[in-house]
Formats: C-alpha cells, structure tokens, sequence
C-alpha cells in the first residue's frame, strides 16, 4: 500500500508516468538511425587526419575535391534512400545518369536547342521514366528490383544506341561554351563564395595558382545541391504527412493501405525522386566536364543504395534517414579520395567499401531487432 | 430517409475460386450495435472489409445514408466518418505510437505548400485517448513494435473511435485484452453507440457479444444464417448457432473419458 501510494505520488510530483525510465540523451541517439553512419564517418576522419593530414588532403583545394565527390554521390543517395524507406529499390539511377546526360547533349549540341530547353527535356523525361517505373512496381506488384534492373539495361541499351545513331559516337562533347548567357545552366555549374575564396588567397590562407588566383576557386554546385537535397529530404521525413506515408508505406504497406495512406501514389512519388536525383547528377557532372559520355554514371545505382544502407538505411523499409545516407556518402566520397593520399593501392577502395556495408547491414539488423520487437 | 444507416445488400465476394461471400445481406440501424459471428473462415472480415474499403463486392451493395456508395480506397471510407478495426490491426511496428494513431490522417499546421505535421497535437490527442480506454501511454514517442499486444490493440481501438464519426467496426478487438481493459472497451462501444453511432462487432467470445449487442448476425461458410434481435435470441442459442455449444459439451465429455482413462 505504501509502495503505491508513494508511487502516486511520485508521478504528481514530477508530472511523468512512474514506470517511464528516464531516457538518457545518448539512449535517444542509439534509436536514431544515423548513429552508425555519424560514428563512421568520425573515424574516417580521425583516421585520414593521422595518416593523411600532412598531405594537402584537408587543404582547401583538398577538401573540396573530396567534399566535391560526396556530394555528387550524396545526391543520388539520399533520394535511394527516401526511396529505400519507402520500400522500394531503383537500380535504374546509374543508367538514368548517363540518360539524362544525352538528353541534354544531344538536343543542344545537334538540333540546336538552347541549354535550358534541353535541361528542361531531361528533367521532364526522368519524371516519365520515374513515373513509369513506380507505375509498373505499384500496378502488377513485382519486386522494384527486379522491374528497375530491367530498366538499368533499357536505359543503358538506349542511350548507346541514340547516341551512336544521331552521332556517331558514344561522347557528346562541347558544352561548356553553352553554359554562358543560360537562364539555367548557372544552378548547376556556378561556383559559390567564390568571392570568400579570393579573399582567403589575398591574405595568403589558401594556395594559389602562379598567376595568384586561388586553387580552390569556390564551392562546386553540387556540394550546395547536396546540402540543400539533405536538407529538404530531413524536412519532408521529419515534419511533413507525406513524410509520415513514406515510412507508413514502406514498414507495412497494407497497413498503410487500409488506414488510408495512398501508397501507390507516395512509391510513385518516390520513383520519380530518384530519376529526379539522378538527372540533377547528370546536369551537375555534363556541365562541369562540357561533355556527356554514354557510360556515365555506370555503378553508381550500387554506390547509392550502399551509402544508404551504410546510412541506416533497412533494406525492408520503413526505417531510416537522410542525414545517415548523406553521412553514408561523405563517407565513401572521403575514403575513395583519401586513398590517393594514401601509400594504400586504390584498388582496395572496393575491398573497404563491401567490409563497409557488411557492418552496416550486420549494425542495422541488430537495431531494427531492437526496435521492432517487444522485449 | 429509411430507418437503416448502414445497408448491405446480397453482398458476394470471390477469391479466385473460392466463395468468401455469398448473398450476404446485414442491415444497421444508428445506435445499434451489430455482432457479427461465425466460425473461422465464415468471411465476417470479408465482409466488413467491404465496408471499410479495402475489398469491392462483386455482387450486391452498400447503401450509406440512403445512398449506394463504391469505394476506391479505405480513405473514402474513413472520409465519410467508417473507423475500423482490422483483425491484423494496421499498424507499423517500426514507427511511434502517435505516428501510427494518425497514420494517413495527420493533422498539420503551418502555411500551404510549407504544412507539417503538427506532432505536439498529435501526441496529446493520441495519449488522451489512449487513457480514455485505460492505457497510459508511457511515451507517445515508443515504437509500436515494442508494446505488448493489449497495448497495440487498444491504439487500434482507440484510433477507430477517433476517426470514426458515424460507423465503428471492430473485427475481434478484445482477443488480446485483459478482463479490465476488455470491459473497458465494451463500455466504449455501447457509449457510442448510445451517442448515435452504428457499430458492428466481431468476436468469437459470446460473453462479450450477449451483453452489449443488440442484434446478431450469424455467418457460416460465407452465408448469412439470418440476423437475430436479442429478445428473439438466448445466449444459449447463439452459443450454439455459432457451432460453439455442443462442441464444447463433447469436448467436456471427451476430457472426462481421457481422464478417467488416464487413471486406469
Ligand atoms: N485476400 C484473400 N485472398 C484469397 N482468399 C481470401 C482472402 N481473404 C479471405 N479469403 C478467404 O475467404 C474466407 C473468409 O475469410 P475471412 O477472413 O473473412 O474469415 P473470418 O470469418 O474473418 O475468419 P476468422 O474468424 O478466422 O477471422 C476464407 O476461406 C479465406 O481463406
Ligand atoms: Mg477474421
């Protein structure tokens, strides 16, 4: 008797449920589903700052190549991995890249368009080939992996022959002189701060050219798209309704169904994310390298779902988010370009990044255990 | 304006080859509360599943408010005030308590094209209601995977009753409960049908049944056997229309024989 009424009294007293254990903040990181990806990525960098941080790795112009590079892989990641919540998979993102790159080459180098006609086509296309995709997976309810890897070889297959057929060739070179006076082209191929860039080598804090511009002349549009990207995906899962259907749909879709979450809707929706992504990948790469190359984007479908799964991403669905995917990425963009600074073989990076998933995925199975079932 | 609110009529369901439904025909007046029972495989979750939106009848329909509707989705369903209780419950045991109790119909703030989901809201009336049927919901922010059964069904009630304005279907939403919160749960139902409500009831348990139904409809093997009033119908009756009665008797006869064979 006593016992309870001191109980009572106890959850008067500080207003909370007495069988509530008070949650340590480090309890509330260990649910979240970054923590593997955010504890990675710090020893990625303790590891590259000891055995690189004399080598011009972590220099401005160091540091921006390797960001440069997350951030490219980062912003097909994050997409993969909204998608991955969602519970599907598009192993179409590589082939959609190099896609997308003709797209937007062909039209503006040998029928004359202007450059931000062809961005738009390409844009307009990939919300097609997304729409048809996840129309496909929701319609006849075949695995995603099994429809989009179908669509990684039409895509590929296509953008070879369209573009030996119109040109001969399997490049497209001669962009760049486009991008100048376009309305568009700059959102993919402006350097930002560059203005914070030249001050910097004025008072001799970065290394210069010999002809006294900096190195490092600002920060590439890709690591600008990847912040805003992480940014805007953390808003939709966290804040947002459709935030709530995308991890509805993808931890039980019939669940979802019944209780009248559009399901269909929210994987298309997703689907076209993806190509979205990838396009904006391929907007960003064509522009910087002036040229789009068939075989653009080859593997990076695989690259992208890794770093989401490394990200805490389930390979099940409905768990995960974007902030761990885009860690997921700064951690394979990191390591791919640290390994240059390295006395290590670049061959190993492949070695290092499946050792990496198989943690990742061994960690994610051990969490969502821990989640999901009533201990 | 007809006397009924909710009218199935000749209702049929096929499954490929089999006949989960057939000419199945059960009508609800407001305030009444319908329990609906059958052995396993009878099609009661068939047929409220028809109500609910997730199956379109082949044959026969569903009038509502003196009108015959269709179905796209469950949403049109719960758009025109159906709560449901699924038998597999619907919910995801990855997300939170709240998260699922608004699952689908999340209440947002904010300016358009900018809304979001208005979670504070969402918590206090997700514990709130969850306390109205007696649990206390320790943290709105749990993961349903982690609550006990009773726990995760009552969230499926008390969504149910949250977002069901005019129908409340609850197919067998006190198989997991303990006597306290099941009792709690019956009062729940008769109290809204008392408030003009029309709820139709699935179990399997003729003490919860018999006391708070009005009418029973009885399905075997996909056919209605016809719906009863209480005063036409004993509970002795009902037991053994539901094919439970005499099997229960000889199973009493059967574990005497085993014992006593047992002892010799
Ligand atoms: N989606 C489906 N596909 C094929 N057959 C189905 C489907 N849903 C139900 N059935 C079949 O229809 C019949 C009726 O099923 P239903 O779930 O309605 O039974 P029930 O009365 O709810 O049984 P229980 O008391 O076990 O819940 C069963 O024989 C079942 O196998
Ligand atoms: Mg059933």
């Amino acid at each position: 008797m006593s016992v309870k009424s001191q109980s009572i009294q106890s959850k008067k007293q500080t207003g909370q449920d007495e069988r509530l254990k008070k949650i340590s903040p480090l309890r509330v990181l260990l649910n979240r589903p970054e923590l593997g990806a955010l504890g990675g990525s710090i020893l990625v960098f303790i590891f590259f700052g000891i055995v690189a941080g004399d080598t011009g790795m972590f220099s401005a112009y160091g540091a921006l190549n390797f960001l440069d590079v997350s951030a490219n892989l980062g912003i097909i990641a994050i997409a993969a991995a909204m998608l991955m919540i969602g519970g599907e998979f598009d192993l179409s993102i590589g082939s959609m890249i190099g896609f997308a790159g003709i797209c937007i080459a062909i039209p503006a180098i040998y029928w004359g368009w202007p450059l931000w006609m062809s961005i738009t086509f390409a844009f307009a296309m990939a919300v097609l080939i997304g729409y048809f995709n996840g129309i496909m997976v929701v319609r006849t309810g075949l695995p995603s992996f099994i429809v989009t890897l179908a669509m990684l070889f039409i895509l590929r297959g296509a953008t070879l022959a369209i573009t030996r057929l119109i040109t001969g060739r399997t490049q497209v070179p001669g962009l760049r002189v486009l991008i100048e006076d376009d309305p568009i082209a700059w959102i993919f191929a402006t350097d930002t701060f560059q203005w914070l860039f030249t001050w910097l080598g004025k008072m001799k804090l970065i290394a210069l050219r010999t002809d006294g511009t900096p190195l490092a002349t600002g920060i590439p549009p890709s690591v600008i798209w990847f912040i805003a990207l992480t940014l805007f995906a953390t808003w939709i899962l966290m804040k947002t309704r459709y935030g709530n259907w995308i991890f509805a749909s993808g931890g039980d879709k019939v669940g979802a169904t019944n209780v009248g979450v559009p399901v269909g809707r929210v994987k298309i929706s997703l689907f076209i994310g993806t190509a979205v992504a990838s396009t904006i990948f391929a907007c960003i790469q064509v522009l910087d390298a002036g040229s789009a190359d068939t075989m653009r984007g080859t593997l990076k479908e695989l690259e992208a779902i890794a770093a989401a799964v490394v990200g805490g991403c389930l390979l099940t669905g409905g768990y995960g988010s974007a902030i761990g995917a885009a860690l997921g990425a700064i951690i394979f963009g990191t390591v791919s370009m640290g390994i240059f600074y390295t006395d290590v073989d670049t061959d190993w990076f492949k070695v290092f990044l499946g050792a990496m998933m198989l943690i990742a995925v061994v960690f994610n199975n051990y969490i969502r255990r821990k989640v999901t079932e009533n201990k | 304006m007809s006397e009924y609110l909710v009218q199935f009529n000749n209702i049929s369901k096929f499954f490929g080859k089999v006949i989960a439904l057939k000419d199945v025909t059960m009508r609800l007046r407001k305030g009444e509360i319908m329990c609906l029972l059958g052995d396993n495989g009878a099609g009661k979750s068939t047929l409220i599943k028809t109500l609910a939106g997730v199956h379109k009848p082949d044959e026969g329909e569903i009038i509502f408010e003196d009108k015959k509707i269709i179905f796209d989705s469950p949403r049109d369903a719960l758009d025109i005030g159906i709560g449901t209780v699924y038998q597999d419950l619907a919910l995801v045991s990855l997300m939170s308590v709240t998260r699922n109790f608004f699952m689908g119909r999340e209440p947002q703030k904010g300016i358009p094209f900018f809304k979001t989901f208005d979670v504070e809201k969402a918590n206090k009336i997700a514990a709130e209601r969850m306390g109205q049927i007696g649990i206390d919901v320790r943290d709105p922010s749990q993961a349903v995977g982690t609550m006990s059964g009773g726990e995760r069904q009552c969230l499926a009630i008390s969504r149910a009753i949250y977002f069901g304005a005019k129908v409340l279907v609850l197919d067998e939403p006190t198989s997991a409960l303990g006597v306290h919160q099941a009792s709690m749960v019956l009062k729940y139902i008769v109290k809204a049908a008392s408030e003009g409500l029309a709820v139709i009831l699935i179990t399997h348990n003729v003490h919860h049944a018999y006391p708070v139904g009005n009418s029973f409809t009885v399905l075997n093997r996909g056919r209605s056997m016809g719906t009863f009033q209480k005063k036409d119908i004993s509970r002795e009756k009902l037991l053994s229309m539901m094919a439970g009665g005499e099997e229960l008797d000889k199973l009493e006869v059967e574990l005497k024989e085993m014992d006593r064979v047992a002892r010799t």
